[in-house]
């Protein structure tokens, strides 16, 4: 399983902060979105193709094909704003 | 190097004489706080909210750190970021960096707010008259930590 965090705008907007989700067949950052965006319009809309959100694997900043693997924990969120 | 997330103020008083005390080799102190404004985007701003990513936050904020004493001969740094409910005038981030010469502590003290800026995992919610919003990323912080990521280049 991997553990999947949600932050700020985006936790509040798909109304979850951490689930676990299996290990997707296509085991990559990429693999693990395509899964999110079958969930309904409203995953498809926030985490779609040019939307600026981010994606951390392990706590380091991460890329589409960055690969994944059970017990990694995937952090996905928007434009970081601290400061 | 100390990096510390709380809730709590800070005093920059009490953080520049632990940087410094016992290193008398330390010639320049360069020291950033930001604060909450009252106003933003032309809006008043009552609360402002800090939300974090725990464990990546301090991870994030030491690998800043750590760029920044690979670039400039750095005698200490000290990084203390707010999270949580905040007001206007209230302090959110101090970064203190200690150098022999003040261009290594000034320049050192900028690059981590810019890095910061970008790249540490926090997020800010106004609380404003016609209700919540999160602040949004702006394009001119990027084009701040880019130039020192294309001047490293252009030394190299």
């Amino acid at each position: 399983m991997l553990k999947v965090l949600f932050f700020a705008s985006l936790r509040e907007r798909l109304g979850v902060g951490e689930e676990s989700i299996p290990v997707p067949a296509m085991a990559t950052v990429a693999g693990l979105l395509n899964i999110l965006r079958q969930r309904g319009e409203d995953w498809a809309d926030a985490l779609a193709e040019g939307k600026r959100w981010r994606v951390a694997v392990n706590q380091d900043m991460a890329q589409a094909d960055t690969a994944l693997k059970a017990g990694d924990e995937v952090a996905i969120f928007p434009p970081v704003t601290g400061g | 190097m100390k990096v510390r997330v709380q809730a709590e103020d800070f005093d920059i008083s009490r953080e520049i004489a632990a940087l410094r005390t016992g290193n008398a080799g330390i010639g320049a102190i360069a020291s950033f706080i930001g604060l909450v404004r009252d106003m933003n985007d032309g809006t008043g701003v009552s609360t402002m909210t800090l939300e974090h990513y725990p464990g990546m936050t301090e991870k994030a904020l030491a690998d800043i750190v750590s760029q920044a004493e690979a670039r400039w001969e750095l005698l200490g740094c000290t990084v203390i970021h707010r999270v949580g409910e905040l007001k206007p005038a209230d302090q959110i981030v101090l970064v203190v960096v200690a150098s022999a010469h003040r261009l290594h502590a000034f320049q050192a003290c900028e690059f981590i707010m810019d890095y910061l800026k970008t790249q540490a995992p926090f997020w800010k919610k106004e609380l404003t008259a016609v209700g919540e919003r999160w602040v949004d990323s702006r394009e001119s912080d990027d084009a701040a930590a880019r130039r020192w990521w294309e001047q490293k280049k252009a030394q190299q």
